[in-house]
């Protein structure tokens, strides 16, 4: 019962807003090119409807494999890092410098290096960049977040350096590598999209793929359709890491 | 005096911001329980931190009579690991000397038993009450069988009911065990340390150096009773006027 009345102000707002929208459009009589009604733009999700889905799907799988990468590469490099303090200070900065240099800016470069023919590589390789920065960050953050007198108290039993990464630093890791990834979900999206904007017409075949093609040929509610797709695609990878976050804490509870 | 366990001699500790501790000169007997009273600042941490072998003195030494893995240590809040139930917070220090599982767990039952714990071995430390999980961090100090157990203000965070109580029982432990562990106890409460201890050592508050070496009278464990005994009284008296001596003589310090 509270749950749905909590829900009542946010889809009050939605509705309120839709419907000025579609008031003004009428009202103005705007062309539908410069900005199609909300009716127009439902119109064109379910007529485009099944090349955004799966269009949606590839752009989902994409993002999903290039935080697998930042995943694999971020924790493995801070877990590394972790063990040696003149480690941490070498890699930081560089770490710094990738997360602070604009994505759409070396987007070019990697296709390059991807091959123009092997787009997708290059669009996964440069959502895992934009990914990797908060799962790395994540990940070192929660090694070193264990409690200082815990730590004492692994040194008092001689715990082996194994012991202590297993024992104590992992599951005190385990938040915060958890809020990193996310965080790097969210990026994941955006750096596929910008990946995919700047390997242009038809190199990958994702959603943002779509919108340039819709956009050329000035189908404004298809692509509203598609930003809308886009949105739902972040919430459901947000979700997504929800349900693993669930899962691993469950798992954690029951195991130790 | 009986054989020593542990004792410094001339110990001093550089600190950051600060002049050095020290030098300090102190030793432990085999089965004593020996408070330590001193001002906040006045190195009583630093102290039970040589004495565990935790770290180094600047100067000095540090001798321990003590094996491995047979040191307890209590910390001022109960640094459980959250991740795991009581049973497995108090089997870690034998897990990490690499005992078996099933007999590190059967032991760690035995001391959660001890400290009135035997019905919450599957408990988190989040469903545990403050005194509860400080008994949880007794279990895991004496789990080992410690010749030498350090308490660092270990109930200055619980109600008076509550440290009263946990004080009682941590005698009537130290009474059970065979051998009697040598206990250290730090504190700033000087009935608690009159109550506890066969003998106080009052810390000078800038630099740490024992200053006073007071007896108490009787032995423990002391019925609770014993509080309204004009001796413990006057004892509570003594050992007040000597640790505010020890704190003007910082006073006279600071203002040379």
């Amino acid at each position: 019962m509270r749950r749905s009345a909590e829900l009542i102000p946010p889809l009050l707002l939605g509705v309120v807003l839709l419907a000025a929208w579609e008031g003004a459009c009428r009202l103005l009589d705007l062309p539908p090119y410069f900005l199609p009604p909300p009716s127009a733009v439902a119109a064109a999700l379910i007529e485009a409807g099944p090349r955004l889905a799966a269009s949606a799907w590839i752009t989902f799988v994409m993002a999903v494999q290039a935080l697998i990468v930042a995943g694999l590469v971020g924790g493995g490099l801070a877990l590394a890092v972790s063990l040696h303090a003149s480690a941490e200070r070498a890699v930081r900065p560089l770490a710094v410098a990738l997360q602070v240099t604009p994505v759409v800016a070396v987007a070019p470069l990697v296709l390059i290096w991807a091959g123009l023919d092997h787009a997708d590589r290059a669009v996964v390789a440069l959502a895992a960049l934009v990914a990797f920065f908060p799962l790395f960050s994540g990940v070192l953050t929660g090694l070193k977040s264990a409690d200082p007198d815990l730590e004492r108290l692994f040194d008092l039993y001689g715990a082996t350096p194994l012991q202590r990464l297993w024992r104590l630093r992992l599951p005190s890791a385990l938040p915060f590598a958890l809020e990193g990834l996310r965080v790097a979900a969210g990026l994941a999206v955006i750096g596929a999209v910008v990946a995919e904007f700047v390997s242009g017409s038809g190199a990958t075949q994702g959603l943002a793929w779509r919108l340039l093609e819709a956009g050329n040929r000035l189908r404004t509610a298809e692509m509203l359709a598609g930003v809308l797709c886009l949105t739902l695609l972040g919430l459901a990878l947000n979700a997504a890491v929800g349900l693993v976050e669930r899962i691993v804490t469950a798992r954690i509870r029951v195991r130790r | 005096m009986a054989e020593p366990i542990a004792a410094l001699h001339g110990a001093t500790v550089d600190l950051a911001g600060r002049a050095p501790l020290g030098p300090l000169d102190l030793t432990v007997a085999r089965g004593e329980i020996v408070a330590l009273v001193g001002a906040s600042g006045a190195g009583k941490s630093t102290t039970l931190r040589l004495l565990a072998g935790l770290q180094s003195p600047s100067a000095g030494t540090v001798t321990r009579a003590v094996g491995p893995g047979r040191t307890g240590f209590v910390f001022q809040s109960p640094t459980l690991t959250p991740w795991a139930d009581a049973q497995a917070n108090v089997a870690l220090p034998l897990e990490l000397a690499g005992r078996p599982r099933a007999e590190a767990r059967g032991r760690a039952a035995a001391a959660l038993g001890a400290v009135g714990l035997g019905d919450r071995l599957d408990a988190r430390p989040s469903e545990l009450s403050g005194g509860m999980a400080m008994r949880v961090a007794l279990a895991r100090a004496l789990v080992t069988g410690p010749e030498l157990l350090l308490l660092d203000e270990p109930f200055a965070a619980l109600d008076s009911v509550t440290r009263r109580r946990l004080i009682e029982d941590l005698h009537a432990l130290w009474a059970a065990a065979d051998p009697r562990p040598a206990v250290v106890f730090v504190t700033h409460d000087v009935e608690e340390a009159v109550y506890l201890a066969q003998r106080i050592v009052v810390l000078e508050a800038a630099t740490g150096r024992p200053v006073a070496d007071l007896p108490t009278p009787g032995a423990p464990p002391r019925p609770a009773r014993w509080r309204a005994d004009p001796a413990y009284r006057q004892a509570v008296e003594t050992t007040a006027e000597a640790l505010e001596a020890a704190m003007t003589s910082q006073t006279a310090e600071t203002a040379a």
